[in-house]
């Protein structure tokens, strides 16, 4: 399979880059990893005339703390992801998570703005982020703006980006000492996307549920913050009835579709199993 | 279209080419290089078998455009031998184990192999297999491949090699 015809660009700064997505128009896409856009030209569901790459940008890889945030370069790679100590340390979900993620070989070259700009709701990084409210720093001709992960996404393949608009960064706030935390997945087989998965942050005292944030990934034409689940679970122990009835609030605002991985109404209760296992196991793993 | 002047590193060699910006790295290795060893199996990038090694990374050759692998260091299978021409660990290792059937999978299994020992020297069997997760065999059920990379890690750290259990 090979793509259509296009003109490659490698910019040395953000400006550059902006300036060539706003002159070439829709005719041009920025490129990072390429693992979800190349196969998308190899089919021709995308024909591109221009790539521009932003691996020639300066400064946009790299996990650093800022005072309250986490803050994650686009360009920075899921295999950088899962060998990073700071994350390993202040959010490890972050490390579960990308494990999930495909394979060895597409984790070296797969980069979490790749997967949090694309927009398929099969990317595991969208429901992760919005369950631990991360913010996206956008750059575009008119300068910067931050856009929440849970505003960001508006259908398949559809976000809050706007022409021309490059995401650089993800700001994370740094979870609370002694989380708990789980990234449920099932799958098919090794490397395969979600037919649903599950993201829990939760704080606890003593038995007393404080705190709780949940994403679903696949399960919708975009990942879906459970926001109502959540708030039915903050305040009890986590009991079989409360448990329960985040798990129906959580399966009521699914709209997975009927696809390879199953009926939408099988998949909307594997969102549910899924959930209940992270809760189970971001329980054990709090502290306090 | 106009074509893009790439300088790569292959196998140890410096070379330049001329190269359309949607040339896959598996097509410019196999058909402008010659170098055939590194096979398109799903062209998907799905089995793994396009493996090759770029800046210390496996990546998938038919998921990468050429261009885009300008200025790297690249090593493929062609690469793998020691410098005498004898067979490096990793490939004696697929020798004695009988780690290959009808071989497809191999240059991409060797080369994602190969990685996977320069970041983990002493693998267990469980990180072997996750190690390798994103590169199919159809033949062997992987039990001799992992055989195969227990050998090469015993033979690199000078440990007697331990089959793994069946
Ligand atoms: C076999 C296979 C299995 C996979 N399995 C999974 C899986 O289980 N889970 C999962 O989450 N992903 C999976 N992926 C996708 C993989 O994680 C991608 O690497 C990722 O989705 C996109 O990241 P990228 O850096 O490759 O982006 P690219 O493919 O380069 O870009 C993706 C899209 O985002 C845009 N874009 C990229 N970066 C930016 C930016 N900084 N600002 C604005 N727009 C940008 C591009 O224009 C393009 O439209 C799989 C891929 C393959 C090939």
């Amino acid at each position: 399979m090979i793509p259509g015809t296009f003109a490659y660009h490698r910019p040395t700064t953000i400006g550059s880059a902006v300036a060539l997505l706003i002159e070439l128009g829709e005719d041009a896409r920025p490129l990072a990893g390429g693992h979800s856009l190349i196969p998308l030209m190899k089919t021709r569901l995308a024909s591109p005339e221009h790539l521009i790459d932003l691996a020639g940008i300066d400064g946009l890889s790299g996990i650093a703390r800022s005072d309250d945030d986490i803050v994650i370069g686009a360009m920075t790679t899921q295999h950088s992801l899962i060998g990073s100590s700071l994350l390993s340390e202040l959010a490890p979900i972050i490390r579960e998570t990308s494990l999930m993620i495909a394979d060895p070989q597409i984790r070296y070259k797969g980069t979490i703005g790749g997967n949090c700009a694309n927009g398929d709701p099969g990317n595991d990084m969208p429901a992760l982020m919005q369950c631990l409210n991360a913010r996206y720093a956008l750059t575009g001709n008119e300068g910067s703006r931050e856009v929440l992960a849970r505003d960001f996404y508006l259908g398949a393949y559809e976000t809050a980006l706007a022409a021309g608009e490059i995401l650089t960064a993800v700001r994370i706030p740094v979870p609370a000492a002694g989380h708990g935390y789980a990234y449920e997945k099932l799958k098919r087989k090794v490397g395969d996307y979600a037919t649903a998965a599950a993201a829990v942050m939760i704080t606890m005292a003593g038995d007393t549920c404080m705190s709780v944030s949940i994403g679903l990934t696949n399960v919708a034409e975009t990942p879906l913050w459970a926001e109502e689940a959540g708030r039915l679970l903050v305040g009890t122990k986590l009991d079989e009835g409360s448990v329960a009835s985040a798990v129906a609030a959580a399966e009521a605002i699914t709209d997975p579709a009927s696809d390879m991985r199953g009926p939408a109404d099988y998949r909307t209760k594997m969102a549910g199993v899924m959930l209940r296992r992270a809760l189970e196991r971001a329980r054990s793993r709090a502290t306090a | 279209m106009t074509k893009s002047h790439i300088k790569v590193t292959i196998n140890g060699k410096a070379v330049e080419a001329l190269v359309e910006p949607r040339t896959l790295l598996i097509h410019f290795l196999r058909e402008q290089q010659n170098l055939t060893g590194a096979h398109i199996g799903c062209d998907t990038g799905h089995c793994g078998a396009c493996t090759v090694d770029i800046d210390d990374m496996s990546v998938k050759s038919c998921m990468t455009f050429a261009v885009q692998a300008d200025g790297a260091s690249i090593t493929t299978i062609e690469g793998m031998a020691n410098a005498d021409g004898t067979l490096s660990a990793l490939q004696e290792g697929f020798r004695m184990m009988h780690g290959l059937q009808c071989g497809y999978c191999t240059p991409g299994m060797i080369l994602r192999a190969h990685r996977l020992l320069q970041e983990n020297p002493d693998p267990t069997e469980d990180e072997i297999r996750h190690g390798i997760a994103g590169n199919l065999c159809r033949c062997t059920g992987y039990v001799n491949i992992v055989k195969a990379i227990q050998y090469a890690a015993a033979k690199i750290n000078g440990t007697p090699f331990q089959e793994a259990a069946e």
